[in-house]
């Protein structure tokens, strides 16, 4: 921690980037580049999806961070499947509007918007793993990966029994009751939404055949069929119009409002985990509380001691989960506008080329003799 | 001198062709017996292979069909009453070309068979076509003859011999002309009187020479008797030697006989003229029954035939009637634009009447109108479903036999008429009442504006009568039943498309174009369909995400947000049911009008099938008119002169019911072709305005949501 004040080598959090992204068999490469605060001399490197695992794992293991565990860390996407004809419904089902768009476009978004996240938090923006992730030419390792899956294995399976304890703090009960609330709610909008994306996806499809099948209907034998076909082209011009239409208010959709509801539940999610880590450091604390009053009088002074440095932990955690849970609703909130604005202003502009262009085709129709 | 070339085969036809015609132009009598050798050759041949007579009545045909055309049309068309004599004239010398033409036609066919069929007959067939050819100049020098002899006869004559040529250039009944003939020949042939008769005879021998291929095998035995009738006419004067050939030729073909005694009495024409037709009836009988097989040539050669034939008792009027015939596509055209009228139709307030199964919806049928045809200029009945089916029924009884497209009703729809029957308020059934009421105007409409339709009288009786007489029988266009029924249709149309080979090429690349034009709409129709499929499932899914929308608003903490979210919520609703509007569009507009239209094409179909039916008719008739002749000829043979009689009636029977059937044959076609174009014009039309509609329904859809976009982005921004 020492080391990183001194350097003032923080990176300044806007300026990551995710410029570019290479498929090789199943394996994602994305190439990242930064500057940091104190200089304009950018930095790029080529890292995997394993190599954000690490970073993540490095975040969550940092040892000499006072209340840790109370920081809600930036969550990470799912890992990427890229063999995607294979598993394209399986790519829905855990990526949602992540595994749309093209070339990983929205994907590579997410990522980004994780690493701008975690660079502009202010404890998790000093850790050394994000500065060996942004600055070391070397992959950074990949022996972690196992170790966090069964973490969460084991997580799970405490979650079922801690979740439901009850709180000592007001504040944080009710942050948890909302939080499973909020966390459900944007997880079943997120996937609504994602089927009104698709859905519109397939209605392009649908008018592009209808528009193609629309030119077969031509034939220049005689001059009502050249105008019957020729109507037949302007129909098919003007399904193309709506296809083109659907196309882009989709592509909106995900790469606005869709990536933010993503993002959103995503975040839900990692303020529950914080919250029950907290939960955890809880029960851990009521228990040392139990044993240092039930403790025999040669063992009290140990357990006494031990349930302060619990107490003083917990109280640290809670201190921090109080301060992130308020940054993180000005964050939000400010977010969910920003998307929400873009999303608007881009259907209102694609609404207005289409009835431009619709009002083009109508007054080419009117004029047209038949 | 003749007969020397006979015997000795000439080693260049083309040469002693020449020498011939030169003979013949000299002398009538080597001609006449050239005719004989002539027919002799044929015998052989056709004796010998026997595949010859439908080889070589084919090339003629196209010979007959399209010169005439030209050369008959131009002085029919320009010739004044008064110049009747010399457009004859003008006429007899176009004819001539054309004979001779034929006659070359001939000659080819005639050595072709023969390299077939051997050595033996060779000398007779060489000189056969040569004595053929020579023919021609022979009649026009009996022209020129007569144009000596006297010169009101000839002209005279020159006319009604150019309509013996035209008959048998065209190989048709020529009534008109036939009758008209006698006339001509009694007005100024006093004097002229054997001039004609050999120019009949001249003709005689023509249609003999035709003949031959058809009575080839009677005709067989007669063979030998070639040397003894050519040195008779040989010996005899003109007159002689052709009363010497008929002889010769009486003794299988009586029909031969009275063509002489006519030709020498004038008073006896009728008959005659009776004889010749008979004869010329064989001819084309036969040739018909094997032009038929193929080709617009013979359509096309028939029309042109029916024409000349009709208006020939005076040229100006055939003049005039042959007007018409070419009334071409821009003239149908021009009629199209004049069918505007006033008359609006509207199909409103469908009602459900009675209960249970005998339940019923009654629709208010609207009508406003300027039209003298009606009563009154507004009006209103009240209809029920099967209403609408009896008018159709009632109509396509009437007006589907003679060609005209009769716009279906909409089908009946047992799944949702039970429903509407069963069911309270239930939005399916709202939607199929509405789609039925928007298909039963679209149908009246339909059948109004078509110009015929709307004349008649139930089409009047449907708008204005307070009670009609309920429909019965309309069970049977059920649904499935009227969609099997169209099919069958189709079925029927598709084998009898491999029976007639289509005599106009217009109306095959039309049959073909209706049927792709099927296939491609049913396609379209299934795309839109998934179309609206897919809208109908987006407007559902948006109003599930404007549910979940509405849920995280209530439950969002941050005051602004949750407002957002709520607002956020509503325009999402509002969206949603622009998807609903516009899935409705789609299918009332387009799926719609192409259901429509694949009926529409199912009509359209059905008059080609109607055209097909008329032109079997026609050919039913002419199958049984051949074999009517046929029957008379073996009576001939047979020598039984009082069934010959009855035989004849009935030949004359027979002959009009052709000509009857080939007219409505020809009325058919005529009203198909008008009636396809009409309804290609009114497809065209039809598309535009449903495609202008169904734009105008996008860009309306566009500006609500730019309205409601605007409405939400100062919320979107008020978040703080």
């Amino acid at each position: 921690m020492g080391s990183n004040e001194d350097s003032a080598q923080s990176v300044n959090g806007s300026s990551i980037k995710i410029t570019d992204v290479t498929q090789d068999g199943d394996t994602l490469t994305f190439a990242i580049t930064s500057q940091k605060s104190s200089s304009s001399a950018g930095v790029c490197v080529f890292r995997t999806y394993e190599d954000f695992e690490w970073l993540q794992q490095g975040l969550f293991s940092q040892e000499d961070v006072p209340g840790l565990q109370g920081v809600i860390f930036p969550p990470l996407p799912s890992k990427p499947l890229p063999s995607t004809s294979l598993s394209q419904a399986k790519a829905l089902k855990q990526l949602g509007f992540l595994a749309l768009g093209d070339e990983w476009m929205i994907y590579c978004k997410a990522l980004e918007l994780y690493l701008q996240q975690v660079a502009a938090h202010t404890t998790l923006s000093k850790s050394k793993a994000l500065y060996s992730f942004l600055n070391s030419s070397e992959s950074p390792g990949k022996q972690c990966g196992k170790k966090g899956i069964l973490n969460r294995l084991s997580q799970a399976m405490e979650e079922m029994r801690k979740e439901g304890h009850k709180d000592v703090d007001e504040f944080f009960q009710s942050e948890r009751d909302s939080s499973t609330n909020l966390s459900a709610l944007f997880k079943l909008s997120t996937e609504k939404f994602l089927d009104v994306v698709l859905n519109k996806q397939r209605l392009a499809l649908a008018c592009g055949h209808f528009s193609t099948s629309l030119h077969l209907c031509v034939n220049q034998d005689n001059p009502t069929a050249v105008a019957f076909s020729k109507i037949c082209l302007k129909l098919s011009d003007i399904i193309e119009a709506v296809k083109i239409n659907y196309e882009k208010v989709s592509d909106n959709d995900i790469s606005t409002l869709g990536l933010g509801l993503d993002l959103e539940s995503r975040y839900q999610e990692a303020k529950r985990e914080m919250l029950f880590r907290r939960t955890c450091k809880l029960v851990e604390l009521e228990t040392a509380n139990r044993n240092s009053e039930r403790a025999k009088p040669n063992k009290k002074a140990i357990m006494e001691g031990v349930q302060k440095a619990t107490q003083k932990e917990f109280d640290i955690i809670s201190s921090v989960a109080k301060q992130e849970i308020e940054h993180y609703h000005r964050d939000r909130v400010s977010l969910l506008r920003d998307f929400l604005i873009c999303w608007c202003e881009k259907q209102l502009s694609t609404a207005r080329e289409s009835s431009a262009l619709l009002s083009q085709h109508l007054d080419a129709c009117k004029k047209f003799a038949v | 001198m003749a007969a020397s070339s006979e015997r000795s085969p000439p080693p260049f036809p083309e040469s002693e062709e020449q020498e011939l015609e030169h003979d013949l132009e000299e002398d009538e009598e080597d001609s006449e017996e050239g005719a004989d050798i002539f027919t002799g050759g044929t015998l052989s041949d056709s004796a010998m292979d026997p595949p010859l007579p439908v080889s070589s009545s084919e090339p003629p045909k196209d010979i007959f069909s399209e010169p005439p055309a030209d050369t008959f049309k131009d002085p029919l068309n320009k010739t004044s009453a008064e110049k009747a004599a010399s457009g004859g004239l003008s006429k007899a010398q176009a004819a001539v070309p054309v004979k001779v033409a034929a006659d070359e036609e001939l000659d080819d066919l005639f050595s072709d068979s023969l390299g077939e069929s051997g050595a033996a007959p060779v000398t007779d067939a060489k000189i056969a076509p040569l004595l053929d050819l020579g023919e021609e100049p022979q009649k026009s020098d009996v022209i020129k003859k007569g144009a000596g002899k006297d010169d009101a006869s000839t002209e005279v004559l020159s006319a009604p011999q150019n309509d013996v040529i035209k008959k048998d250039i065209f190989e048709e009944p020529p009534k008109g002309a036939a009758k008209d003939l006698p006339t001509d020949i009694k007005d100024g042939n006093a004097a002229g009187k054997k001039p004609a008769s050999t120019d009949l005879f001249g003709d005689d021998d023509d249609e003999d020479l035709f003949k031959e291929p058809l009575g080839a095998m009677t005709k067989k035995p007669q063979g030998s008797l070639f040397t003894e009738a050519k040195s008779e006419a040989k010996a005899a004067r003109p007159e002689q030697s052709n009363s010497a050939a008929a002889d010769l030729f009486t003794e299988e073909a009586f029909t031969v006989t009275p063509v002489v005694a006519a030709a020498k009495s004038s008073v006896n024409t009728s008959s005659k003229t009776n004889g010749l037709h008979s004869d010329e009836e064989d001819l084309f009988a036969e040739a018909t029954v094997e032009l038929s097989l193929d080709s617009p040539h013979n359509d096309r050669r028939k029309r042109e035939a029916a024409k000349p034939s009709a208006p020939a008792p005076s040229l100006s009027a055939s003049a005039s009637t042959s007007k018409p015939q070419p009334k071409t596509l821009e003239e149908l055209e021009e009629e199209e634009k004049e069918d505007t009228f006033d008359l609006n139709i509207s199909v409103t307030n469908p009602e459900k009447v009675g209960d249970g199964m005998n339940a019923y919806m009654a629709y208010k049928v609207s009508t406003q109108t300027s039209l003298s045809m009606f009563r009154s200029k507004q009006f209103t009945v009240r209809r029920r479903f099967s209403d609408f089916l009896g008018l159709y029924e009632k109509l396509s009884e009437k007006h589907a036999q003679n060609g005209y497209i009769v716009p279906p009703p909409p089908e009946k729809s047992i799944l949702g008429m039970t429903k509407v029957k069963v069911g309270k308020e239930d939005p399916s059934s709202a939607e199929f009442v509405e789609r039925r009421r928007a298909a039963l105007e679209r149908y009246l409409h339909r059948v109004v504006s078509h110009p015929s339709l709307l004349q008649d009288p139930d089409v009047r009786e449907f708008l204005e009568k307070e009670e009609l007489p309920r429909a019965v029988s309309t069970q049977a266009l059920s649904g499935a039943g009227f969609l099997k029924m169209i099919n069958k249709a189709t079925d029927a149309v598709s084998k009898m498309t491999i029976k007639m080979n289509e005599s106009d090429v217009w109306f095959e690349e039309k049959l073909q174009e209706v049927e792709s034009e099927d296939q491609q709409l049913r396609k379209l129709h299934a795309m839109v369909e998934s179309l609206v499929n897919h809208r109908k499932e987006l407007s559902v899914n948006t109003a599930m995400f404007a549910k979940s929308v509405a849920m995280l608003g209530s439950s969002e903490d941050n005051t602004a947000l949750s407002r957002a979210l709520s607002q956020l919520a509503e325009v999402e609703d509002r969206i949603e049911q622009l998807h609903q509007d516009q899935a409705s569009n789609d299918f009332f507009i387009f799926a719609e009008l192409l259901a429509d239209y694949i009926r529409l094409l199912g009509a359209v179909r059905a008059c080609f099938d109607q055209r097909m039916k008329a032109w079997q008719r026609w050919q039913d008739a002419q199958n049984m008119l051949q074999k009517k002749r046929e029957t008379e000829a073996k009576l001939l043979w047979a020598n039984k002169p009082d069934k010959l009689q009855q035989a004849k009636d009935e030949i004359v029977e027979w002959e009009a019911k052709v000509s009857q059937y080939e007219r409505e044959f020809e009325r058919v076609s005529a009203t198909v072709r008008k009636e396809v174009i009409r309804f290609e014009k009114e497809k065209s039309r039809d598309f535009k305005k449903q495609i202008i509609r169904y734009l105008e329904s996008l860009l309306q859809s566009q500006q609500q949501l730019i309205k409601y976009w605007e409405a939400f982005l100062p919320e979107a921004k008020a978040i703080a």
